[in-house]
């Protein structure tokens, strides 16, 4: 760069200054052929061999099993859709979508005051505290935050010691009498699943929160107070709507990621399946990739619709 | 304009926010006690006593190294393959306007915003069809396929706020393409693509889903510690891996946070 010679050249002329001048002066003229380059690679990878692999997995759906050899049957048909839609595999996916739901709603409970406090209040030291305070759970290992939920909820864990030392364990064994979400324990339970699940989501929920709650104007709280509003109808009429793209966007990931779960369910939780469970049973031991083909189906469709609603919403402008 | 005047938090807020992120921190924090407990059979808390002990007897064990060997080699290539794919990518997609431009941020972000079970899944019979045997390989090509996307956002939130000016100034100065990409781009881009690089290498470490559908018979550390989530058999080994890796998590993620506090947009929230 400092030959004086080369100065003059410039990008202009590409006469016999070395390979890696004519070729840098070709892509300079033709500036499709580097960006041809530059997409080869990506796109041969994810283009060809991700989507080439989704696609194929798509069309296993459509075809069949048969009952009696338990081989492939590589003919067009919609049996296998047939067979997802019965009353059992129905339960499986209502179980599933009521779970992502609640999941969803408590982490929007749980996560709002940790993001408006970040948003609002905390400055300097305490904003970075907050920020790695979410950043660490968020990346800290998955399965050891499963385990650690694993040890909290045994039959000789934290928990149930700390009902025993507060003389509440009559309260906990009242909740476990209740049908549906109660259970022999905890840790066998749909209450035991869903707080697993709302632990190991609640940072997705709160990062994008807390981006839509600081792009509301600090003035805008304080004027609807001085018209008289109380802190609820605040809370209500101003700032939910303006934080609700960052909700969604929140949504989005614990809604998605709760869909095609199946190792927390495995671990903690009630024996009955759940999608993801469901997915991997019917590649795995059953041997029946066109009905777990079919199966995977379902979350792709549900969140199709999911960030089509989001969309229009405005969500994707706060991710 | 300016009327945020440090006004305090609501008492109810303030105690709100601090038990959500207790409830947070807690769980990972026991984690680290129990890896310090005598008890051996059951997860009894309290611990009835305290001891280094089981330390010792993990650091002993050769399955719980050659997991850790494994997850390491295949977090590395994993890493390496991801930053040339999404470097590229990014690049291809902030210098220029072309047709698909937008399909191709949508490709890269799929592989993670599908469940992970479904991008498993259709590997594994991917590679079934195509009689391609499982080994380290095919566990690369399943995290390489999700790592993208980080180092694709650290890269393209860079590449926006790198001037187009500089690179045409060390043109007009008589650089060549691989000069100005030597001297000029890459110091500009180079901590968002370590972060990027860390955060890829985090999650690639930790990946189970996609890891359990496309291995064979190799174990990564967290199919081992999935291995004992189910079955368990020594839990206070368990213990003692989870804590360290844990701590093994955190570093990559501190420092890509510094690494890129000061940019527009910090490593890490798009995971």
């Amino acid at each position: 760069m400092n030959n004086s010679a080369n100065d003059r050249r410039g990008a202009v002329t590409s006469a016999g200054y070395g390979l890696a001048g004519q070729i840098s002066d070709l892509f300079w003229r033709k500036p499709f052929i580097l960006l041809l380059l530059m997409l080869t690679p990506p796109l041969l990878w994810l283009g060809v061999v991700y989507i080439g692999s989704l696609l194929a997995l798509l069309a296993q759906s459509f075809f069949s099993i048969d009952e009696f050899s338990g081989l492939i049957n590589y003919q067009l048909t919609l049996k296998t859709y047939a067979e997802l839609l019965i009353p059992a595999n129905l339960d499986i996916i209502l179980r599933t979508v009521s779970m992502a739901a609640i999941v969803t709603l408590a982490s929007v409970i749980v996560a709002f005051p940790v993001a408006f406090y970040a948003a609002r209040y905390a400055r300097g030291r305490w904003k970075a505290l907050f920020y790695l305070g979410v950043m660490l759970p968020l990346w800290s290992s998955y399965l050891v935050k499963i385990y650690a939920w694993k040890l909290i909820l045994a039959k000789e864990g934290i928990l149930n010691w700390f009902f025993e030392l507060t003389h509440l364990k009559w309260l906990l064994d009242a909740y476990l009498a209740i049908p549906l979400i109660g259970g022999n324990s905890l840790s066998v339970s749909y209450t035991g699943t869903f707080l697993v699940f709302l632990y190991v989501w609640l940072p997705f929920m709160v990062l994008p929160m807390q981006a839509a709650l600081e792009r509301v104007p600090a003035n805008f709280l304080e004027a609807s107070s001085d018209l008289g509003a109380t802190p609820w109808q605040t809370f209500r009429n101003v700032l939910l709507p303006l934080a609700l793209p960052g909700v969604i966007a929140g949504s989005i990931f614990t809604f998605s990621l709760t869909l095609g779960d199946y190792i927390i369910p495995q671990i903690i939780g009630s024996s009955r399946l759940f999608i993801g469970q469901a997915v991997y049973s019917h590649q795995g031991t059953a041997g029946n990739i066109p009905l777990a083909a079919a199966f995977t189906v379902v979350p792709v469709v549900i969140m199709g619709f999911y960030l089509w609603m989001a969309k229009r919403k405005g969500a994707f402008d706060a991710l | 304009m300016r009327s945020d005047h440090e006004t305090r938090a609501p008492m109810a807020l303030k105690i709100a926010a601090a038990c959500g992120l207790l409830f947070m921190h807690v769980p990972i924090l026991l984690i680290f006690v129990y890896a310090f407990t005598t008890e051996d059979k059951t997860f009894q808390w309290p611990p009835p006593g305290y001891t280094l002990k089981w330390f010792a007897v993990a650091w002993n064990r050769p399955d719980v190294w050659s997991a850790l060997q494994l997850s390491l080699k295949v977090a590395s290539i994993s890493t390496i393959v991801a930053m040339v794919l999404g470097t590229l990518c990014a690049a291809a997609v902030s210098r220029s306007k072309f047709f698909g431009r937008e399909a191709i941020s949508l490709l890269v972000i799929l592989p993670i915003a599908l469940p992970g079970i479904i991008t498993g899944i259709a590997l594994r019979s991917a590679f079934n069809i195509a009689d391609i045997p499982f080994s380290v390989w095919t566990i690369v090509l399943g995290h390489a396929t999700f790592c993208v996307v980080v180092v694709y956002n650290n890269a393209v939130a860079r590449f926006r706020r790198l001037s187009g000016s500089l690179v045409e100034a060390s043109m007009d100065l008589g650089a060549n393409g691989f000069q100005t990409f030597r001297h000029v781009v890459l110091p500009n881009i180079a901590t968002s693509l370590l972060a990027g690089g860390m955060l890829a290498f985090a999650l690639s470490f930790d990946e189970v889903i996609v890891t359990t559908l496309t291995a064979g018979q190799q174990a990564t550390l967290p199919i081992w510690m999935l291995e004992e989530l189910v079955r368990p058999r020594q839990r206070p080994v368990t213990n003692v891996v989870a804590m360290i890796v844990v701590l093994v998590t955190f570093l990559p993620i501190l420092a890509a946070y510094y690494l890129t506090r000061d940019g527009d947009q910090v490593a890490g929230q798009g995971k």
